[in-house]
C-alpha cells in the first residue's frame, strides 16, 4: 500500500521537503504581504518609517563617529559612507534577528497547525529584501545627489552588477545563523538575551562604521576573517569606488555562507519536529 | 474490505515533566554520552503511566503508550477520554505539530487539522485577507480559496463585514468565519478538536451538519475529539477511548461512549468512614453520606422513583444554609438544578443535617445520571461544592412493544384523553 505520508520519530538525515514547501508558496507571499500591511496599519507615518530608520541611524553615526570620534571614511562623504554601510548591514541584521526568534515569535501558530516551518524564515528574508530595496532607493537618491554635485571621490563602477550576489550571501548568512540560533533558543533561552548584544558586537566587527583600509595591517586579517566583512566592503566599493575588494574574499564569504546555511537547515529540521515540547 | 486512511502502530510519546530548561545542558550532555555508548537514555527508564493525580518519581511521563488503531476511509472516529488521557497529544502527533517518541503513523490522503479555529488570524487584517491567510496556513492554494470564497463567506454569514478588520468582529463572527474556512477546505482527512464548543447553538448545529456532510456525502475521513458525548454519538461512526495515555476501548460510537461513561462512574452511594476531618468538604461543610435508592422495589428503574439522602456536618452557625442538587445526564445536560433551604431564619447549627429528596416514578428517562452538590449561604454565596458525588443508572422498562431506550430527557407517564369529534 502506498501511503501519502508516514510520521515517524526521526526525520531523514537531510530532508529539505522542497516539494512540500513549494506547495505552500502562496503562504509565503501572503506572509510577506501581511508583514507590510499589518506593520504600518494604524501608524501615523506609515511606510515613511522604512526611510526614517536608516536615515536616523546614518545621522547618528555621522555625528558620533564622524564628527566626534573623527573616524576615517576613506575620503568619502560621511553621510554616504554610513548610509551605504547601514543599508546593507540592516538587511542582514534585521533578517537575522527575526529568523533567530522565529520559533519564539510564532509558537502559537506553530503549536496549532502544521506547515513546512522553513516557510517562516524564508518569508522573513523575503520581506526584508523588499524593505532593503526601499532603503536602497534612498541610498541611490543620496548617491545621485553627491555624484551630480560633482564629488570626485564617489565613483560607482561595474561591480554594482554583483549586488544580487551580495544580497544572496547576506540572505544566506541571515538564514543560516538565524536558524541555528532559533533552534537553540527553544531550549536554552539565555541565547535570546545574548542575541541583541551579539548583533551589536558583530556590527563593530564588520566594517560598517569604519573602512577596512583604516585598520592597522595586523588587525585587518581578523576583520576580514569575518565572512560578512567582504560583503559590506564590496558593496561600498561597487557604489562609491573605494574599499577593500578582492574576488578571493567574496568567494570566501560565499563558501562560509553555504556551510552555515547547510548547518542551519540541518539543525532547524531536527528541532522543528519537537520544539513544541520544549519551547 | 474498505481502505485504510490512517494506521497507527505502537505509538508512544514521552514528555518531560516540570521545569524544562534548568540544568538541561548537563543533562543533554549526559544523554548524548549515553547514546554514543549505545546505552539507553538514562532519564526515560522510569517512564510511568500518565496519572496526574499521583506525583510520579520520574521526571518523564508517557503521555501516550503503545497506541494501535486503524481508521477506514469515510469513517468518523470519535476520540474520547478524560482530561490528560492523551487525546490532544495524539492529535498533535497526527497533525505533525510534534513527533512521536516511538511508533509510526501511516496516512493515506491529505490531512488538515483544526486544533484551534482562526490560527494565524491577524486582528488588523480584513475578513477577506484573513480567509486567504488562514486557508494558506491550512495548506490551500490561492486559487482553491478563491473558488470557495463565496461559500465560506456565506456559511459564516459575515458578508457585510468582509472588508472590515477582524478586530472589529464580535467573537461569534470571528469564530464562525474561522470555522468556515476550515470547513470548506477539502482535505481527505479532517482532524477536529472541540471547536464546536464555541459559537451559539444554531452555529454548532450548522458545524455538526457540515461535518456530517463532509464524511457522509464526500466520503472523507474525520477524527473528532470531544467531551460532548451527544455530539460524538450523532457525528461519529466509531469510537476510541483513551485512558491515562493508554488504549482503553475501541468499538462503535455507542459502545465507546457507554464504556467511557461506565468507567467514569463512581458508585451510587457515598458513605464516609473515619473521622470527620477527613471527609470531603472544607471549614464550612463536611459531607458524610449521599445515597440514591429506589422508592419502590429493589432496584433503580424508570418506575422505581429515586430517593436521595444527604448527610453532612455544618460548621457555620446562624446563617441561612442551603444545599442545591444538580442532576446531570450522560449527554452533559443538566436535568435540574434545585435548591433546598436547610435553615431559614439564620439559625443554622453546628450539627449533622440530613436532607432527603424524592424524584417521582415515571419522571426521568433511563440512563446514567450524576449528582453535583453545591452548599451555599442564602443561595448566593458558595460554601462548598463537589461534582460527581454519586452516579446511578436508571434501568429501562419496556413500554408496549418497544424494548429500546426511548429518546428524551424525561419520560413522563402522560395520561392521554382521546375523543372522536
Amino acid at each position: 500500500m502506498a501511503w501519502t505520508e508516514v510520521i515517524e520519530p526521526k526525520s531523514k538525515f537531510f530532508d529539505l521537503k522542497i516539494k512540500e514547501a513549494w506547495h505552500y508558496r502562496d503562504l509565503l507571499t501572503m506572509w510577506v504581504k501581511r508583514d507590510f500591511t499589518a506593520t504600518y496599519k494604524q501608524t501615523i507615518l506609515g511606510p515613511i518609517w522604512f526611510f526614517l530608520q536608516p536615515l536616523l541611524m546614518t545621522i547618528m553615526f555621522t555625528i558620533v563617529f564622524g564628527k566626534f570620534a573623527k573616524l576615517s571614511t576613506d575620503g568619502l562623504p560621511q553621510v554616504l559612507f554610513y548610509l551605504a554601510g547601514v543599508t546593507i548591514w540592516n538587511y542582514f541584521s534585521e533578517s537575522f534577528t527575526k529568523t533567530a526568534n522565529v520559533f519564539k515569535d510564532n509558537a502559537s501558530i506553530f503549536g496549532k497547525v502544521y506547515f513546512p516551518r522553513i516557510i517562516m524564515p524564508l518569508s522573513i528574508v523575503s520581506s526584508n529584501l523588499i524593505r532593503f530595496l526601499i532603503q536602497f532607493l534612498l541610498f541611490i537618491v543620496f548617491l545621485c545627489y553627491y555624484k551630480f554635485k560633482g564629488n570626485p571621490s564617489v565613483q560607482p563602477n561595474l561591480m554594482i552588477l554583483i549586488t544580487p550576489f551580495l544580497l544572496v550571501i547576506m540572505a544566506g548568512f541571515a538564514l543560516g545563523a538565524g536558524m541555528i540560533i532559533s533552534s537553540m533558543t527553544t531550549k536554552y533561552r539565555d541565547l535570546s538575551f545574548l542575541l541583541t548584544f551579539g548583533v551589536q558586537l558583530l556590527m563593530y566587527a564588520t566594517p560598517v562604521i569604519y573602512p577596512i583600509n583604516s585598520l592597522p595591517e595586523k588587525y585587518k586579517i581578523y576583520v576580514m576573517a569575518n565572512p560578512i566583512a567582504p560583503v559590506v566592503e564590496t558593496f561600498r566599493y561597487a557604489y562609491l569606488g573605494t574599499g577593500a575588494f578582492s574576488w578571493g574574499s567574496i568567494f570566501y564569504s560565499f563558501g562560509a555562507m553555504i556551510v552555515l546555511l547547510l548547518i542551519g537547515v540541518f539543525i532547524f529540521n531536527k528541532v522543528e519536529k519537537n520544539f513544541m515540547d520544549t519551547v | 474490505m474498505s481502505e485504510v486512511a490512517i494506521k497507527v502502530e505502537q505509538l508512544s510519546k514521552l514528555y518531560a515533566l516540570g521545569q524544562i530548561g534548568t540544568g538541561t545542558i548537563s543533562r543533554d550532555l549526559e544523554r548524548w554520552y549515553a547514546r554514543i555508548r549505545g546505552k539507553e537514555d538514562p532519564y526515560s527508564k522510569i517512564g510511568q503511566i500518565n496519572d496526574r493525580t499521583t506525583k510520579g518519581s520520574s521526571d518523564f511521563v508517557w503521555s501516550l503508550r503503545d497506541i494501535n488503531f486503524e481508521v477506514q476511509k469515510g469513517e468518523v472516529l470519535g476520540i474520547i477520554g478524560r482530561n490528560g488521557a492523551g487525546k490532544s497529544t495524539l492529535l498533535k502527533i497526527l497533525s505533525k505539530i510534534t513527533s512521536p517518541t516511538t511508533g509510526r503513523i501511516s496516512i493515506d490522503g491529505r490531512i488538515a487539522s483544526l486544533l484551534e479555529v482562526g490560527t494565524g488570524f491577524h486582528p488588523e487584517m480584513t475578513g477577506r485577507e484573513n480567509i486567504f491567510m488562514n486557508g494558506a496556513i491550512l495548506g490551500m492554494r490561492k486559487f482553491e480559496i478563491q473558488r470557495k470564497f463565496d461559500e465560506i463567506v456565506d456559511f459564516a454569514g459575515v458578508a457585510a463585514y468582509i472588508d472590515t478588520p477582524v478586530k472589529r468582529y464580535s467573537s461569534g463572527m470571528y469564530v464562525r468565519l474561522a470555522f468556515a474556512v476550515a470547513a470548506f477546505l477539502e482535505p481527505e482527512i479532517l482532524i477536529v478538536d472541540e471547536v464546536l464548543a464555541v459559537g451559539d447553538a444554531e452555529f454548532q448545529k450548522k458545524c455538526i451538519g457540515r461535518m456530517k456532510d463532509v464524511s457522509v456525502n464526500d466520503g472523507r475521513t474525520v477524527l473528532f475529539v470531544s467531551h460532548n458525548m451527544a455530539a460524538v454519538k450523532t457525528l461519529c461512526t466509531k469510537g476510541l477511548v483513551l485512558k491515562n495515555g493508554t488504549f482503553d476501548f475501541y468499538g462503535t460510537q455507542y459502545e465507546a461512549v457507554d464504556h467511557y461513561q461506565s468507567s467514569q462512574i463512581a458508585s451510587s452511594s457515598f458513605i464516609h468512614e473515619g473521622d470527620l476531618e477527613s471527609a470531603p468538604g472544607n471549614q464550612n461543610i463536611r459531607m458524610t453520606r449521599f445515597q440514591a435508592k429506589p422508592i419502590f422495589g429493589e432496584a433503580l428503574s424508570i418506575s422505581s422513583g429515586v430517593q436521595f439522602e444527604l448527610e453532612f456536618y455544618n460548621y457555620k452557625e446562624n446563617i441561612n444554609l442551603d444545599v442545591t442538587f444538580e442532576l446531570v445526564n450522560m449527554d452533559e445536560v443538566v436535568v435540574f438544578h434545585h435548591g433546598a433551604f436547610v435553615s431559614n431564619d439564620k439559625d443554622s447549627k453546628r450539627t449533622i443535617y440530613k436532607v432527603t429528596g424524592k424524584l417521582p416514578p415515571n419522571f426521568l428517562n433511563a440512563g446514567n445520571y450524576r449528582f453535583n452538590l453545591i452548599f451555599g449561604e442564602n443561595q448566593r454565596f458558595g460554601l462548598f461544592s463537589k461534582n460527581d458525588v454519586i452516579q446511578f443508572e436508571l434501568a429501562n422498562e419496556t413500554l408496549g412493544t418497544n424494548s429500546k431506550t426511548l429518546p428524551g430527557v424525561v419520560r413522563p407517564d402522560i395520561q392521554y384523553e382521546i375523543v372522536n369529534i
